[in-house]
């Protein structure tokens, strides 16, 4: 089963280490995630550019509007996201809980269990075809 | 949730489903032969790791390693032969691998994975070659450890669920009708305090054997019940209770073991006739008796008397008994609900409750006529401790029924259906105030 990590970080917990501190973070993790990888837990991963990088779209009116920022201020921001391959709940919890980045304490993870839209998608096909042959 | 909501989220995640990266679909036919390898050796593979490791973490982590080793291998190599100590040697040195990683960067888990690295080495070599005692010594090893007193009961059953049984965190949840993420927490704290209050792997000495057992049983008849008693998801869990239970009973044939297995097939042997097809709860008395399970039956009947003879034998056994006397008459008329009388009075003697109390005098009633049954009720009822259990109301209001006290009847089946907690006795306690609604005409 797929799980989504969010994983959170404080703002300037980077950039308040040495560079060999942060080198020896980076080593760490990027290492264990070759690791992850070999073994196909870890099957998709993404770092995000830093939150002032953002920009959210709302459709207003039958338009776009443009804000900048993220949608939610929080203490911390979402840094990055994988989709790690576990066997249950726990078992995600477990590789988790040995990322190196989480236990050098740069924030918070959320992990969200994929959801399984295989029949949603099925019968909107079968919804689909009935238009066509209509 | 509402289904409604749950939809929309779903929805709202649809949107964005095509933007995650999808990877190439494993090799379905072998995937599929090691999930079922994993459903029957994965228990043992783990609990023996576990005594190899010292570390229920670890050892998971190990096997999770070895059976993606054998995703990654077996397509070249094949199935080995014997597949499981090829999984607990792999598991071995992975769990090597996993320590001194740790190791590398993190200093203070060094000494931990020399401890380890020197445990896993100093183990007998011959994995291959432990025999089948030992690995089911490792088993009961674990099951003590998972039902440990010191972990709280819905830890204890989460627990055993997962790293005996070898179900999924998702599958607990859904039998118990609560969502993974609060599972998972059952399973996280269980395993912290295993750590802390540094449980160990081990079956107790003797002298404890008799009290830690009481826990182990304890923890598969709450599996049992919580099986028994829910609507769809039931068959499953009291499924499961069963097979652990005989599990237990292959590793240790203590008489109360017996007692406890042939307690849940007599249950059980009545799955089929307990429910109507809407959904409906039958009770004994209405049940079709063709319809229980005549295999479970005699197995159950056989394991309770091998029990009995053992005269050491406890309430699983008693109970056991009284659901033997009903597994073997043919009507309610029919049953001997003198001997059922004398069982309870007997339980009672070991195991004093009012529940059991309630019961005896619903036995009573039965032999002895519903109004020495009502007065036992009212006395319990009056003592309060069942002035909330729905069913010593319903026990009374039936007995009230049965002897024409139909105002009486009505308010004690009301008091039943405000406290009654399961959809099925709603419905049956209703139909039954809806039926006394007819009564006072027919009556006169």
């Amino acid at each position: 089963m797929k799980y989504i990590c969010l994983g959170y970080i404080e703002p300037g917990k980077f950039e308040g280490m040495t560079e060999d501190e942060r080198n020896a973070v980076f080593d760490e993790c990027f290492e264990h995630n070759d690791h992850l990888r070999a073994k196909g837990h870890l099957v998709g991963e993404l770092a995000l550019q830093p939150p002032e990088t953002a920009l959210t779209l709302y459709w207003k009116n039958g338009k776009v509007a443009t804000t900048d920022g993220p949608y939610a201020e929080t203490k911390e921001q979402l840094g990055g996201l994988s989709i790690l391959e576990a066997r249950d709940l726990n078992h995600a919890i477990q590789l988790v809980s040995e990322l190196p980045g989480f236990k050098y304490g740069l924030g918070p993870i959320e992990i969200r269990p994929a959801a399984d839209l295989n029949e949603i998608i099925k019968a909107s096909e079968q919804r689909r075809r009935q238009k066509t042959t209509r | 949730m509402q289904a409604g909501e749950a939809r929309a989220q779903l929805c709202r995640g649809a949107a964005f489903a095509s933007l995650a990266w999808m990877p190439p679909p494993a090799p379905e036919q072998l995937s599929g032969t090691i999930e079922t390898l994993y459903r029957s050796e994965s228990g043992r593979v783990l609990a023996t790791l576990v005594r190899l490791l010292g570390d229920l973490d670890l050892a998971e982590e190990a096997m999770h390693e070895a059976f993606a080793a054998a995703l990654e291998s077996w397509p070249q190599t094949g199935i080995p032969e014997k597949p499981r100590p090829w999984l607990i040697s792999t598991a071995r040195f992975k769990a090597i691998d996993v320590m001194r990683r740790r190791a590398r960067f993190d200093g203070a888990q060094r000494e931990l994975a020399a401890n380890i690295e020197a445990r896993i080495k100093e183990a007998p070599l011959g994995v291959e070659e432990m025999d089948g005692e030992e690995i089911e010594d490792d088993r009961l090893r674990l099951i003590f450890t998972c039902c440990h007193p010191a972990l709280p009961p819905e830890g204890q059953v989460a627990l055993t669920l997962r790293e005996i049984c070898g179900l999924t965190t998702e599958e607990i949840a859904r039998a118990f009708l609560t969502t993974p993420a609060t599972l998972a927490q059952r399973i996280v704290r269980a395993k912290a305090l295993i750590r802390e209050k540094a449980i160990p792997y081990q079956v107790p000495a003797s002298q404890e054997l008799p009290a830690r057992l009481g826990t182990v049983l304890l923890v598969v008849y709450l599996i049992f019940n919580e099986g028994y008693s829910a609507e769809t998801t039931g068959a499953e869990l009291s499924r499961e209770a069963i097979r652990l239970g005989r599990l237990l009973l292959d590793l240790l044939p203590e008489p109360e073991v017996m007692g406890l297995v042939g307690l849940m097939l007599l249950q059980e042997s009545r799955r089929a006739a307990r429910i109507s097809a809407e959904g409906d709860l039958i009770l004994l008395e209405q049940q079709d008796r063709l319809l229980w399970n005549r295999e479970q039956i005699a197995e159950g009947i056989s394991l309770t008397e091998k029990a009995l003879r053992s005269r050491r034998f406890g309430a699983y056994t008693l109970q056991a008994a009284i659901a033997a006397v009903h597994a073997g008459s043919s009507s309610t008329a029919s049953t001997d609900w003198r001997q059922i009388a004398l069982l309870y009075d007997q339980l009672l003697r070991i195991q004093p409750s009012p529940v059991v109390e309630l019961n005896r005098a619903v036995a009573v009633a039965m032999c002895e006529g519903p109004e020495q049954g009502l007065g036992l009720i009212d006395d319990l009822l009056a003592r309060e401790e069942l002035a909330d259990y729905h069913l010593a109301h319903s026990a009374r209001a039936d007995l009230c029924r049965r002897l024409g006290r139909i105002p009486e009847a009505r308010a004690s089946y009301e008091r039943a259906l405000a406290l009654a907690p399961q959809e099925p006795e709603r419905r049956f306690l209703a139909r039954r105030l809806e039926e006394l609604k007819l009564r006072p005409q027919e009556l006169k």
